[in-house]
């Protein structure tokens, strides 16, 4: 019993794949409704956008810093799609992309800018910036609301149509992300340094890789997919708000993130395991209505999350120093 | 590939001429030239601070030199940071060796070697049959997709030397690479050296160890106070004569003892252990006299020493001072106690930096400088002038940050503040490291004067003049263990070196 | 110094450098660029608006920042000490909840004072046990419980107001020696905590231990026992600032002061509190406080949207902290 837990506990993988097995077969015995197809769908639903700003925030970690500013961006590229489309309803649907993607790239350079050439530690930056990009998403929009009839009906589409099995586009998507990340982190150079870097930022520098560079990346990425996770928005919900639209989602992220093992102090953390962390809120998110549990919880929950996933990380950790002293007693 | 053609061997590898380096004010190396020949293991032997380190670290582009120039294969160079020297073809190994400890051990490999775009992918199966090519020419079994946490230190080593040979490296510095050591894994870095030097590489050898020295090296480079004092083949020399240089002058000038009366028991330890650090360490200091703990580093004279303050408890034994049984968890305690201690690493953990040198005195005494709870300046600054004077501490104010004092100045401070609590015990960690060559003397004087007082000091150093010169017993860790209580007729270099190298150590030596 | 006097052996260049003249060391410290700020605020005011000669119209504004700038003043001695605490604004809303919820529910009000003040001493503690005790980063602490608090509090009040009886309402209004009680309240808070952090053996050691915690372990101080006020005084703090917020708004929501942390750590960062500990005053917090009624004043005055001030304190923020590193890596040789 105590290696199958301390197996679950270095194998975090299998760890949350079980927790997500054993919260669905508990769930499903007391509602039969949630073990449905059409249950699938909605907790896939409401996944994708957590996914793709999980990613993010899982690069940030793992360079041991961390990003605040995610909903913000996130808000800010979409109110300015949205008002692309409101303004210039001849351009392609498809334009959004860009534009979003793009914003979001140059905000979240920003922040590596300020990180970098200034050495500030990113949780400050981030925090102001939190606050910053939200104010120019109420400025730039005026404080109104980019309704439904502006968003493209392709770009909604997205997360209504499938292309087979009856996933919607928008899940294919966020999955794809996943898959370029995991490529990224494990197959090239670039990515390899940026777990040495979150390893040993100190040695970094000795081995070469260029600290500010990777750092200004890791930050542009994540500005980059909160981009992307901004445009999806407008196609999941018809429309973008400037004061709800990515409020909060900084910590839904980084609740997924840590729970998906990775580790806080930097240099640890696999995509498979974001994936899963991020599915597994995505469970108990679809689970609480069904056994009514009001709304109004989610946050509570998120907060304990991050506080169980910080509990677990450190009792890892202090494993992992207990076999090392013990390796080191028997030597 | 590193673009250093391989060259025929009676030219110098790497010539350094008129090689100068200054920290701030302090001129840690002065004038060095030196010739590096290809296959030879040329070792660089001084006291702790002669300069030997620095040297190997400007060749490694991990200092700038102040002045001087350095010549590769006939051409001069600037070799500002490590990886235009890894370039180059030099690789230096610390003696912790630096890695990514979350990444595997093919990863720490090749890592920063090459790296470019988003589309520059790391062919993973390629880089596993690499790094186990490297791992049997070194003739290692090291797990190559393991992470390197974990790894021991002698492994870590390996790895490190893997490193250089990936890149092909024509001369590979070893800084202290032993003292961590067990016989074993010296005998296999050992054979491994040879077999490089056979290649045609160059080795350098830093080290304290002069029977390592004579068993591996060709030729002995000695500094001493940041000059290179010679260069001869090792053949030439004795080890009299390298001791001779490497000190400079007699050994008589350091003693300082004066006779204190040596009294009753003052600290009484029995069976401490922490596994993995220590294990069944038992010993007294008296009250007066001067015990000195030697061994190599990582021995566990330090975890000793951090156990009795309480910065890192013990988990079985006791400890009584002053006749009294105690349990200490917490620093706080220990001082209480009456016990003080001048840690290994001033610079973490004992300046605080940044704060005036009047507030670093006075830290550990704030009842006496804070009755009842509201901090008394003018108690405060004389106090703190009091102690300046004593000590004959350099400064310019006492509200000037710490930080802007000399290493010894600040080594004093600590000391100063350690004298503030009254302590009848004083355990002193490596309290000579850093440190100029002056302010030494005036700090062997006061260990002195403070056992004359009747305090009972347990001083730690790796220095053998400094053990043999200033104790009245000399007890000697190895690998966690005591293995010598030598008394001062006892106490030599031989008998000190012999119980700190572990058991089967003249076999690895001899290998 | 000018102190030389102190100077008891005789100064060779070689051993140290000089010490910079007194004008320098008060010139360059940051406070004085806080105090500077203020003043050059206050001008541009006035020209602005003549409501700001008037210190009746300053002092209520003050009002509306209050509370934060009562959390700022704990919050600069808990970065000082190395830490950071995000989860304030969180805490001060789940402790006016569980206040408002336990009067509503029939509890006596000294006895829903004291939930509320005891809640905010748990969630303290709660902080505390986790940074100090389990030794986990307070950055991320803090975000969990930053979310945590702020979601049990939606939790038990829902979305909905919960009124307070009317004699509650209004601590605002109430004028002590002519000035209204919660800008009386920072004032006291201000003194007793800059005399604590000035001139106790207490503040000097959270200066010690924010510079060099090993060290401050190693000469006897009681580190973590340290920490653990700091973050329980955080606690206290809140809630009593939470139940002076409530008693000026008249009802509580679960989203009361949302978002307030920015201003919070603005306050402290705009005194010149060093992010990386060690250094900061209470003297620069409370200036900066001042600095930031009147900036926000300001700009309300000017008829700029609250938007608008979202982005100038984002990037108050991000230039003070360029601002104050700037200068201590200037005095750090």
């Amino acid at each position: 019993m105590r290696r199958v837990y301390d197996f679950l506990l270095q194998r975090r993988e299998a760890g949350i794949f079980v927790m997500i097995v054993l919260f669905c077969a508990v769930v499903g015995l007391m509602r039969p409704r949630f073990l449905t197809l059409d249950e699938l769908r909605i907790i896939l639903l409401l996944v994708p956008l957590i996914m793709i700003g999980a990613m993010a925030q899982m690069l940030v970690i793992v360079a041991r810093h961390v990003d605040l500013s995610i909903g913000s961006m996130l808000g800010f590229s979409a109110i300015v799609s949205g008002m692309m489309y409101r303004y210039y309803p001849e351009v392609p649907w498809w334009t959004g992309f860009f534009v979003s993607v793009g914003i979001g790239s140059g905000l979240g350079l920003i922040n590596g800018l300020l990180i970098t050439v200034f050495r500030l530690p990113a949780i400050i930056v981030t925090l102001g910036t939190l606050s910053l990009y939200r104010g120019l998403t109420f400025i730039v929009s005026n404080a109104r609301q980019i309704d439904r009839q502006y968003i493209p009906s392709e770009l909604k589409a997205l997360s209504q149509t499938s292309p087979i099995f009856g996933i919607p586009w928008i899940i294919f998507l966020a999955f794809g992300v996943a898959l370029a990340t995991y490529l990224f982190t494990m197959h090239t150079r670039v990515g390899r340094q940026i777990y040495a870097l979150g390893s040993n930022p100190v040695a970094a520098p000795l081995r070469g890789i260029r600290v500010n560079s990777v750092t200004l990346m890791v930050f542009t990425i994540s500005g980059a997919l909160s981009g992307l996770a901004g445009i999806l928005y407008a196609s999941r919900w018809g429309f973008v708000n400037p004061s709800n639209t990515g409020t909060g989602f900084e910590f839904q992220v980084i609740a997924a993130v840590v729970i998906g093992g990775v580790s806080i102090n930097g240099g640890v953390g696999t995509v498979l395991g974001t994936v899963l962390g991020v599915l597994l809120l995505g469970c108990v998110s679809a689970a609480l209505p069904l056994l009514g549990v009001p709304g109004t919880t989610q946050n509570a929950i998120y907060g304990a999350v991050i506080i169980i996933a910080l509990l677990i990380d450190r009792s890892v950790r202090q494993r992992g120093i207990a076999a090392l002293a013990a390796q080191k007693a028997r030597a | 590939m590193p673009d250093v053609p391989i060259t025929d061997v009676t030219q110098p590898l790497i010539s350094a001429r008129g090689i100068s380096k200054n920290f701030a004010t302090i001129e840690v190396l002065r004038d060095v030239d030196l010739d590096l020949m290809p296959g030879e293991i040329h070792a660089l032997v001084g006291e702790n601070g002669a300069g030997k380190s620095t040297f190997a670290k400007i060749l490694a582009g991990v200092h700038r030199p102040s002045r001087g120039t350095l010549v590769l294969n006939g051409v001069p160079v600037e070799i500002p940071d490590p990886i235009v020297a890894q370039r180059r073809g030099i690789t230096l190994i610390h003696q912790e060796p630096i890695s990514f400890p979350d990444l595997s051990v093919a990863e720490n490999l090749v890592l920063g070697r090459t790296g470019g775009g988003p589309l520059d992918l790391v062919p993973w199966a390629q880089m596993t049959r690499d790094a186990n090519r490297l791992m049997d020419l070194l003739g290692v079994k090291i797990d190559v997709t393991r992470p390197m946490r974990g790894l021991s230190i002698a492994d870590q080593q390996m790895v490190e030397i893997a490193r250089a040979l990936a890149s092909d490296s024509r001369l590979i510095i070893m800084d202290e690479p032993t003292a961590p050591l067990t016989p074993k894994e010296v005998a296999t870095l050992f054979a491994i050296a040879k077999r490089l030097r056979d290649e045609g590489r160059t080795i350098v050898f830093i080290t304290h160890r002069l029977e390592e020295v004579r068993v591996l090296c060709d030729r002995v480079t000695i500094f001493r106070d940041g000059n290179k004092i010679a260069t001869e083949n090792i053949a030439d020399l004795s080890d009299v004569d390298i001791i001779r240089l490497m000190i400079g002058r007699p050994l008589k000038e350091y003693m300082h003892k004066m006779g204190a009366a040596i009294g009753e028991i003052a600290l009484r330890v029995e069976h401490l252990t922490l596994p993995g650090y220590f294990a069944d360490v038992s010993f007294e200091v008296r009250k007066g006299e001067i015990v000195g703990l030697g061994g190599l580093v990582g021995a566990g004279r330090s975890d000793v020493a951090r156990a009795l303050f309480g910065v890192a408890p013990a988990v079985s034994g006791s400890v009584v001072v002053n006749g009294k049984a105690v349990v200490i968890n917490e620093p706080s305690q220990a001082i209480a106690l009456g016990l003080s201690f001048v840690p290994e690493d001033r610079a973490t953990a004992g300046i605080f930096r940044s704060l005036a040198v009047e507030q670093n005195i006075t830290a550990a005494i704030p009842r006496q400088i804070a009755p009842g709870g509201v901090i008394r300046r003018a108690l405060e600054t004389a106090l703190a002038t009091d102690s300046v004077k004593k000590l004959r501490i350099r400064l310019a104010s006492l509200r000037q940050p710490i930080g802007e004092l000399s290493g010894g100045n600040q080594q004093k401070t600590i000391l100063a503040r350690w004298m503030l609590t009254n302590p009848s015990v004083l355990i002193l960690d490596e309290p000579t490291r850093g440190i100029d060559i002056g302010v030494k003397a005036e700090f062997y004087e006061m260990i002195g004067e403070l056992a004359a007082a009747g305090r009972a000091i347990l001083l730690i150093s790796s220095e053998l003049p400094e053990l043999l010169a200033l104790c009245d017993r000399v007890l000697v860790m190895s690998e966690g263990r005591l293995t010598a209580n030598l008394s001062r007729a006892e106490a030599s270099q031989e008998s000190i070196m012999h119980a700190a190298v572990p058991q089967s150590g003249e076999k690895a030596v001899a290998a | 110094m000018t102190t030389t006097g102190q100077n008891p052996t005789a100064v060779s260049a070689l051993d140290a450098a000089r010490p910079r003249p007194t004008w320098q060391v008060i010139l360059i410290r940051p406070e004085t660029m806080t105090l500077a700020l203020l003043i050059i605020a206050l001008i541009a005011a006035s020209l602005l608006s003549p409501y700001f000669l008037d210190v009746t119209y300053i002092l209520q504004s003050f009002t509306l920042s209050a509370e934060f700038a009562i959390i700022a003043l704990v919050l600069t001695m808990v970065i000082i000490s190395g830490e950071i605490d995000l989860s304030p604004a969180s805490a001060m809303a789940l402790s006016a909840c569980l206040f408002a919820l336990a009067y509503q529910s029939g509890v006596p009000m000294w006895l829903s004072i004291g939930i509320g003040i005891g809640s905010g001493l748990v969630m303290g503690i709660l902080n505390g046990l986790l940074v100090i005790g389990l030794q986990l980063p307070s950055i991320i602490v803090t975000i969990g419980t930053l979310t945590l608090y702020r979601g049990i509090a939606q939790v038990i009040a829902g979305d909905k107001s919960i009124r307070l009886p009317e004699w509650y309402v209004g601590i605002d209004k109430v004028l002590i020696a002519g000035l209204p009680a919660p800008v009386i309240l920072f004032l006291v808070a201000s003194l007793v905590l800059g005399l604590v952090l000035g001139t106790t053996i207490y503040g000097r050691q959270i200066y010690q231990i924010g510079t060099n915690a090993v060290a401050a372990r190693h000469a006897g101080i009681r580190t973590k026992a340290i920490k653990m006020t700091l973050f329980v005084m955080m606690g206290l703090a809140s809630s009593i600032a939470g139940l002076i917020f409530t008693s000026r708004l008249g009802s509580v929501r679960y989203d009361l002061g949302l978002g307030g942390e920015l201003q919070m750590v603005l306050m402290a960062m705009l005194g010149g509190t060093y992010i990386f500990g060690g250094r900061g005053t209470i003297l620069g917090t409370f200036l900066a406080a001042w600095l930031l009624v009147i900036i926000a004043t300001g700009m309300t005055v000017a008829n700029l949207l609250p938007a608008t001030q979202l982005t100038v304190l984002g990037i108050l923020l991000i230039v003070s902290i360029i601002a104050t590193n700037a200068i201590y890596s200037r005095t750090q040789r």
